[in-house]
């Protein structure tokens, strides 16, 4: 059985593709890229034509699969409020075809045999990829690093404590040198947690208002210092989580003028909310690093225009609304993300902060690149990971008819333009809403 | 004329309007609680609720004898007494609370923003009784009833507040009420205390008391917690004391005829003086008298009859 995408405006920019051309996708691998592909082409002598599904893909735009570096499953322990399954659906609605995901499950992915069994259940669901982050110390608990070659082994791409840093700086040194060596990269939650104890929110003129202990700034910058300085020190690969603050950003981009091999990624709220949305106490803007300020959304996109910012992942973080329906500071943090993550980031395009080009780049491309995925690209011969967009489609995110568990998501009745359709994994059509 | 608002929750979104109403039907209140029956039948047949979560005795018994001056029916619970120790989420308790059918819950929370939850959550009023660090509406509407009687006016006047204004509800809604009445507002404490862009509320921040209250019309001091010591946001009472008590030699460099508030409960000596606490320039219990005026005033504009 073959799958014939024709029409579509396909980008690719692991080879600087921009153009109208239809894909032949069969055995799950992209067969053929060409200007027109028919059904008596080379690749077709075989095949009578019900073999053949032909889709038009007509002022759609066709795009290697997004792959989001940055989602809590929950699974396992956390199930009320995610399973593999609900999110592996949310990812594919979002236009994912493959997710990263972090370790902060009960127990922690801190050993292989949660590292299989996250990768034997998402191989079971089969609706996305699925690639487990294992963490850098057992339970995360920041004492004793986990079993790093064991667990690339069973299939971990990179390491992370996320949700909590890694306070013990030898510690870290060690992790980020055992990484490397493996050719694996560390991804680092920044975060002093000296500074940021007992604060729901960003410290600033809001939090004076609201009367909410704030989460300064700096807790986020003092750490993702250390973390580069630690980096330059030692040559390691280390990847910045969900950076927020204009701080980190500079920070950030010195580093790489020195020519550091850092990434960093942001998250779609840190560009779209200000913490001024937090003035109802609507638990749903509760997150960790927390909304910023107005100059600190304009430093991330500035972050993301000049490449100091590599990759947008959504920082996926469902919870249940026992987790969320309660007092402000005894809330969850999290923001469900990955059904409305490439909708909001298409408004950077919008807004001509990214090209169509940079912005697929940031969650398809360089993810791939930074986690040495075989992902990204639409070349014959590569996976079919494909994600097809609908530029002109205007939706209404509505909290209900979320796929995932999660519906905590501050972008309730928001009306978006751009969606993903169809989104097709390995050959197959995972999700679609094509006209 | 009442007010249209459902709940109040804080200073911030009252207009002066407002203000003045509540202010001015409290000085009507007033008399109500000079009377030997004390008790008017204005909310006979009304029930309020006073849920506490947080332990007070002035503002809860003021808002209970309030009600009771008005002859509503007043029940009080209390955290420790709730169903809130057997792990019932503040939700729950609010619904089972609305399902009894009362008028008003006043609230008084430890967490800011409770109140905002239980006001979406519940048809009934709420009135925020003070929530976390963010807002304690009542207090600033009986501390700007008090300087109104005293002073007869609250525009022009210069107002110091101080103290651990970052942990205080009571600095809040104060500098949102004196300041749209008015007022000039100053804050006052080490800078551990002051918290960050306090200034864009409109107000000046000084770190010294003698600066502070230097010609002043009023001094309002807030009590200093002492668990903030063991948080390390200060060194020790001591210090705080020699540097920020309210005494006989400081409070000269305010007007001479300043008046000193404060909301209690006090910390005798340690935030101000016994001789001030006591003095002729002292108000506070001017203020917790008010307190029973102007909750009677609110609880009537909220839920009073339609006449």
């Amino acid at each position: 059985m073959k799958l014939l995408l024709k029409g579509g405006r396909v980008i690719d920019p692991s080879q600087d593709l921009d153009a109208k051309m239809d894909i032949l996708i069969a055995h799950g691998k992209i067969l053929e890229v060409g200007r027109k592909i028919h059904k008596h082409g080379a690749n077709f002598r075989k095949q009578t034509e019900t073999d053949i599904t032909v889709i038009n893909l007509g002022g759609m735009v066709v795009v290697p699969g997004l792959i989001d570096m940055h989602t809590h499953l929950r699974e396992p322990g956390f199930e009320y409020r995610e399973t593999i399954r609900t999110g592996s659906e949310a990812a594919s609605f979002g236009g994912f075809t493959s997710v990263a995901c972090m370790p902060n499950t009960m127990p922690a992915n801190d050993n292989r045999s949660v590292t299989e069994y996250i990768v034997r259940k998402a191989a079971a669901c089969n609706i996305v990829n699925v690639y487990p982050i294992a963490s850098i110390t057992m339970g995360s608990e920041g004492n004793v690093m986990t079993e790093f070659r064991d667990l690339r082994d069973a299939g971990a791409v990179a390491f992370s404590d996320d949700g909590k840093p890694v306070n013990n700086s030898a510690l870290m040194r060690r992790a980020l040198e055992y990484a490397s060596s493996l050719g694996l990269p560390i991804i680092s939650h920044c975060e002093d947690l000296s500074l940021s104890a007992g604060g729901s929110m960003n410290e600033g003129f809001v939090s004076t208002e609201l009367g909410l202990q704030g989460i300064p700034a700096i807790a986020e910058e003092a750490f993702i210092a250390r973390d580069i300085i630690i980096a330059e020190y030692t040559g390691a690969l280390l990847h910045i989580a969900h950076v927020s603050t204009a701080g980190a950003v500079r920070l950030i981009r010195t580093a790489k003028e020195r020519g550091l091999k850092i990434t960093a990624e942001t998250a779609p709220h840190y560009f779209t909310l200000t913490e001024d949305a937090l003035r109802e106490y609507d638990t749903c803007t509760k997150v960790n690093p927390p909304l910023r300020t107005a100059e600190d959304v304009k430093a991330i996109k500035e972050g993301l225009k000049d490449g100091t910012i590599d990759a947008i992942a959504s920082d996926h973080a469902p919870h249940a609304p026992t987790d969320k329906e309660v007092e402000f500071e005894y809330a969850a943090f999290g923001i469900t993300g990955l059904e409305t993550s490439l909708s909001l980031s298409l408004r950077l395009v919008e807004e001509s902060i990214l090209t169509l080009n940079q912005l697929i780049l940031k969650m398809s491309t360089i993810p791939a690149r930074i986690l040495n995925l075989p992902k990204g690209n639409l070349r014959a011969g590569a996976d079919a990971d494909i994600t097809v967009l609908d530029l002109n489609k205007k939706w209404t995110v509505d909290r209900a008819m979320l796929r995932s568990k999660g519906k905590n998501t501050p972008f309730h009745q928001w009306t978006l333009k751009g969606k993903p359709v169809l989104t097709i994994m390995g050959g197959g059509i995972k999700y679609q809403e094509l006209p | 004329m009442k007010l249209t608002k459902k709940d109040i929750l804080g200073i911030k979104d009252i207009s002066v309007e407002e203000i003045k109403l509540i202010l001015d039907t409290a000085e009507s209140f007033i008399e109500v609680s000079t009377r030997e029956i004390k008790k008017v039948p204005t909310l006979r047949g009304k029930t309020i609720i006073n849920l506490f979560f947080e332990a007070s005795t002035r503002t809860r018994t003021s808002f209970e004898i309030a009600g009771k001056r008005l002859s509503a029916d007043t029940i009080n619970i209390s955290a420790s007494t709730s169903s809130v120790v057997k792990g019932e989420t503040l939700i729950d308790t609010a619904r089972n609370i609305e399902a009894m059918n009362p008028d008003a819950i006043v609230i008084r929370h430890s967490a800011a923003g409770a109140p905002h939850l239980l006001a979406r959550m519940v048809k009934q009023s709420i009135i925020n009784a003070g929530d976390g660090a963010h807002e304690h509406p009542t207090q600033a509407l009986l501390d700007m009833m008090t300087i109104r009687e005293k002073k007869g006016r609250i525009a022009g006047l210069a107002v110091a507040i101080v103290g651990d204004i970052a942990h205080s509800r009571v600095a809040r809604s104060n500098i949102y009420g004196l300041t749209k009445m008015g007022a000039r507002v100053i804050v006052a404490g080490p800078a551990m205390m002051i918290p960050r862009d306090i200034e864009r509320m409109g107000v000046s921040v000084y770190h010294k008391l003698e600066d502070a209250i230097k010609d002043v019309d009023i001094i309002m001091m807030l009590r200093i917690q002492m668990e903030r010591q063991q948080q390390k946001i200060f060194p020790s009472l001591r210090e705080y004391s020699n540097y920020f008590c309210l005494n006989r030699n400081n409070i000269t460099l305010a007007k001479d005829d300043v008046l000193v508030m404060h909301p209690g409960p006090i910390n005798r000596g340690i935030e101000i003086s016994p001789d001030i606490a006591d003095g002729p320039y002292s108000v506070i219990l001017d203020q917790v008298t008010n307190g029973v005026a102007v909750r009677m005033a609110l609880l009537y504009l909220l839920i009073g009859g339609k006449s």
